[in-house]
């Protein structure tokens, strides 16, 4: 084999370089999910907690294509059976009141960006 | 062996073009008549499903009585619809607008001329015509801006791209675009509707957010009588009653659009 040692080299660097997000991490804290401001005046979501956590996103894209395009305002829950109006702004933030200490914290944590607060108004952010 | 490729090639060529006309045709037939109002004559039409509460018609429609506008009535209408809609105000030629006051002249190009009656009015509202063959919906590459069933021509702000075709169509310079992040610019922002973003062409919806829960433009509820809206394919309904007692006009009708808001005079 020719250049062996040049092969074996750059090998090397590879392998260092492709596991360099691993061995950088060994010894930091591990991932905690971050604590979530949980809505005083409501129990339960439109939809179980896992269901929410996991799909949340999915969800809030379906309904702004049903509402704005379809005109289907209502959300039947699978969860209670209650009919819910799909809206950011009247439905979600109604109870999760706070969008730094739920939304941001985890989006920040796993540094996600949503541009759904480019236009729609976040009652309590810095908006006059 | 000669003519046998001659022959293929013909035949080819011949289903080629066949190919090639047929989409064509297809398209072209499907915008006359009936109900179909789909094709290339036609922008396609959008479902509306609406809850029980909303307000319905089969084609919404708006008369504007001229000669009820005063100039106070026009400063609350352009007052309500902007802040109920967050419109910023941007001075200069970077204006947003969604309904406004412009001279009869500019209205109504074609058929004004410079020996009207001293009575008649000067200047009247004009904003997003909702035309039966919007040339908006035609244009926009990613089918932001729509036709809804009951005819109003709605925008989908999450996917404008900002390409600014739809302003180019529009012959009534309905549409605003949005050339700098228009939050500053909002004096009060109302919580029940969305800002936009920059890059974003916005215009008049006919309220179809009020529409939804029962409420009737906001534009028309502080109008003091002056705009009517409502259904112009029921013969009951006060948009018809008006028109068919009053001489009315619309803004450029030989463009082929089918504006549907009227204008008494």
């Amino acid at each position: 084999m020719y250049d062996k040692n040049k092969i074996l080299i750059g090998l090397a660097v590879f392998v260092v370089f492709m596991t360099y997000p691993f061995w950088n991490n060994i010894g930091s804290a591990a991932y905690q999910r971050p604590e979530l401001e949980k809505p005083k005046n409501a129990k339960d979501c439109v939809e179980s907690v896992e269901f929410m956590r996991a799909e949340h996103m999915a969800m809030l894209n379906n309904w702004r294509d049903e509402v704005v395009r379809g005109g289907e305002h209502e959300y039947h829950s699978t969860a209670s059976h209650q009919v819910f109006q799909k809206s950011l702004t009247k439905t979600c933030i109604k109870c999760h009141e706070n969008k730094a200490l739920f939304c941001d914290k985890c989006h920040a944590t796993v540094a996600v960006n949503p541009y759904c607060w480019d236009c729609h108004v976040d009652p309590k952010g810095d908006m006059k | 062996m000669k003519t046998l490729r001659r022959d293929f090639l013909k035949i080819a060529a011949v289903a080629a073009l066949g190919w090639g006309v047929r989409p064509a045709s297809e398209l072209l037939a499907a915008g006359g008549g009936g109900t179909a109002r789909e094709g290339l004559l036609f922008a396609s039409r959008h479902t509306v499903l609406s809850g029980p509460n909303a307000l319905k018609a089969s084609r919404w429609g708006m008369v504007i009585d001229t000669a009820k506008l005063t100039d106070e009535i026009v400063v609350d209408v352009t007052n309500i619809c902007h802040t109920t809609h967050n419109v910023p105000n941007i001075p200069g030629n970077q204006n947003l607008k969604w309904i406004w006051e412009t001279s009869m002249e500019h209205l109504f190009l074609d058929n004004y001329h410079e020996y009207q009656p001293e009575t008649g009015a000067k200047s009247a509202l004009a904003l997003c015509n909702h035309c039966d063959n919007p040339p908006c919906v035609r244009v926009c590459p990613t089918k932001a801006t729509f036709q809804r069933e009951d005819g109003i021509v709605m925008m989908d702000f999450h996917r404008c791209i900002g390409c600014r075709y739809c302003m180019a169509g529009c012959p009534y310079g309905s549409r605003s675009f949005n050339f700098k992040d228009p939050r500053p610019f909002i004096e009060k922002v109302d919580l029940n509707y969305p800002t936009r973003a920059m890059g974003v062409v916005e215009k008049c919806e006919f309220c179809a957010e009020r529409l939804a829960e029962g409420k009737m433009p906001s534009c028309v509820e502080v109008s003091a009588g002056a705009i009517t809206f409502g259904d112009l394919d029921d013969p009951e309904s006060d948009v018809r009653k008006l028109l068919a007692e009053r001489f009315s006009i619309r803004r450029s009708p030989y463009l082929g659009t089918k504006p549907c808001v009227y204008y008494l005079v």
